[in-house]
């Protein structure tokens, strides 16, 4: 059967870029058709770069017709989170703060893509400063989700979610800082990465919470995932806390299979809250893993039951210093004071949303004189708990397994006035931002909603070809060929 | 543990010009997830060790060599005021009375 081109996967379009068969103009020409197509409804985008794109694919197009070949993602069109920077092109993190900003460089992981010969078609919307779950706090209004608009895309990352759901790109940047690639990747039917901490560069990216955010692919295979990952990642000596030591090769152990694999269960992500078809669906995999030849063991993880709560201490807090930057004086909007100290402040309260207020205030109070201790303090313990209870995981298990999303796709509206309920969609993703290991989402069916449900798998600290290896037999198991069906309107 | 919060006084510290009815909305909510918070002070036993980093980072330097550095005048294209080379602002101080 021939897939129209904006359904191919990363791998698939590389083949038939080097046959000869398609060119990267036309992938670009098709994925740009189709975020036109479907833009009306989606909102994935806060900027298409029809223009740009069009120039990367010619000289992509003519640097393979003169042999000279790239990698993977030559002449590949895919999508950039608009939390990333590039050079020249509007970088909103959709905060009204820095509407119209130009800016002056390239984050690293955007150098990493123009030099692997992809071509980027557009910035996508996320929660602002990616603080969210759903895109809902974008300044730039939500995103929707291809399986259902009335529906979220998830987040923070929903618009490269919902972008690579629909076809308008290949593949997509996202950005992790406690589930913010798995999630929507999971409510939106497609694979989602976090990679270990340190192993893709944060150069660009513009900061949340420093210690948590990675940057990862969203893609519609696993394959894509690893030749994504394997393009990005890399010491960068721009970003201090970049790992600098041996990298494992996620490709190696994509066919192997989980034969003669310990695969954990973490009991403490079932129960209260946990959507009867994503438990089902979850079970079902689980004892099909076994039955593929790996022993499964359920092991309980205790500090997970606290893991939400540290986490939302921590991320607050340095997201309370990270946007401290965000004054008004050197980029973005300005409002009036009489004095700098008021510019600031008016500048502040005016630029940015609720929920990033929200944390602001959250983050500045923990930090706060006399409640050091009982706050930040204690959350950093029990990250340190965390991770001592994934290192015992890890001398039982190869990798730990669990929903990625307690629920499928929930309807636009239904948790934005109870923070707490927006909070808990990350329950299952967190730990792995907290202990810094790296996480998957794939896509293992739909409820009967016709809704996607995502299965994450967790590995330690660059145990991503492990990570990969289970990732890939979950996927050959569910063999989730399903597309959202979004119909195309001329917008 | 009802966590009791100076909201002002956090506002103010944050740089955030809120009134006292967004004011009064933020405190609430900061109670109820403070209160959830609150649950990290039920964690047992050891470790008592605090964590930032997964990977043990080390402290890095670089070469203390020259380099490229942005464009001045396209980093400061995006100020919103900008004179001379340099980033306009009001005064720092209230003048005197």
């Amino acid at each position: 059967m021939n897939k129209p081109l904006h359904d191919l996967s990363i791998a698939e379009a590389g083949e038939k870029l080097r046959s000869g068969e398609v060119a990267s103009s036309d992938l670009v020409e098709a994925v740009i058709k189709r975020a036109h197509l479907t833009e009306a409804q989606l909102h994935a985008f806060l900027t298409l770069d029809s223009e740009g794109a069009r120039e990367a694919a010619a000289s992509a197009d003519d640097d393979l017709a003169k042999g000279k070949d790239r990698g993977p993602l030559h002449g590949i069109p895919v999508a950039l989170k608009d939390n990333m920077t590039t050079r020249g092109l509007e970088t909103t993190a959709s905060s009204q703060i820095l509407a119209g900003y130009v800016p002056p460089y390239d984050a690293t992981v955007v150098t990493k893509l123009r030099d692997a010969g992809a071509v980027i078609v557009g910035k996508t919307n996320l929660d602002e400063f990616a603080m969210g779950s759903s895109t809902e706090n974008s300044g730039y209004g939500m995103s929707f989700n291809p399986w259902d608009i009335t529906r979220v895309p998830g987040g923070s990352s929903g618009g490269s979610a919902a972008a690579v759901a629909a076809g308008s790109g290949l593949g997509a940047l996202g950005s992790d800082t406690g589930g913010s690639i798995r999630q929507p990747a999971a409510l939106t039917g497609i694979v989602g990465l976090k990679p270990t901490y340190g192993t893709v560069s944060r150069y660009g990216l513009i900061a949340f919470a420093s210690s948590l955010d990675q940057i990862g692919p969203l893609t519609q295979t696993v394959e894509d995932a690893a030749l994504m990952l394997e393009t990005v990642w890399g010491h960068d000596p721009l970003d201090a806390t970049s790992y600098s030591g041996e990298y494992p090769d996620p490709s190696t152990d994509l066919d192997r299979g989980v034969d003669g694999m310990k695969i954990g269960v973490v009991s403490e992500l079932t129960g209260e809250g946990y959507e009867p078809a994503v438990e089902s669906a979850v079970s079902e995999m689980v004892e099909r893993l076994e039955g593929a030849g790996a022993e499964i063991v359920e092991l309980s993880l205790p500090t997970f039951e606290i893991a939400l709560s540290a986490y939302y201490l921590i991320a607050p807090a340095e997201c309370s210093a990270n946007l401290a930057r965000f004054d008004g004086i050197r980029y973005g909007l300005r409002a009036e004071g009489a004095t700098t100290e008021e510019l600031m402040a008016a500048t502040r309260a005016q630029g940015f949303g609720p929920e990033v207020i929200r944390r602001i205030l959250l983050g500045t109070y923990a930090l706060s004189a006399g409640y050091y201790d009982a706050f930040y303090g204690q959350a950093q313990k029990v990250r340190a708990g965390i991770q001592e209870d994934f290192a015992r995981a890890y001398s039982l298990v190869d990798a730990l397994v669990s929903p990625t999303s307690p629920t499928v796709a929930f309807k636009a509206g239904d948790r934005v006035d109870d923070p707490m309920a927006m909070y808990l969609s990350d329950i299952c993703t967190i730990p792995s931002n907290l202990a810094g290991h790296p996480a998957v989402s794939v896509p293992i069916g739909l409820d009967e909603r016709q809704l996607p449900i995502g299965f994450q798998v967790m590995a330690p600290a660059l145990g991503e070809s492990t990570m990969f290896r289970v990732a890939a037999e979950v996927e050959r198991i569910a063999s989730f060929e399903a597309r959202a069906q979004i119909a195309e309107v001329v917008g | 543990m009802p966590v009791e919060i100076d909201i002002a006084h956090v506002a103010r510290l944050a740089r955030l010009k809120l009134d006292d009815q967004d004011l009064e909305t933020y405190r609430e909510q900061l109670g109820v997830i403070l209160d959830h918070a609150a649950k990290v002070q039920s964690l047992e036993g050891e470790p008592q060790v605090e964590s930032a980093h997964p990977l043990g980072l080390e402290n890095v330097y670089r070469e203390d060599k020259k380099r490229p550095s942005l464009d001045r005048d396209e980093v400061l294209s995006q100020a919103p005021e900008a004179r001379d080379g340099y980033f306009v602002v009001p005064p720092a101080l209230e003048s005197g009375e």
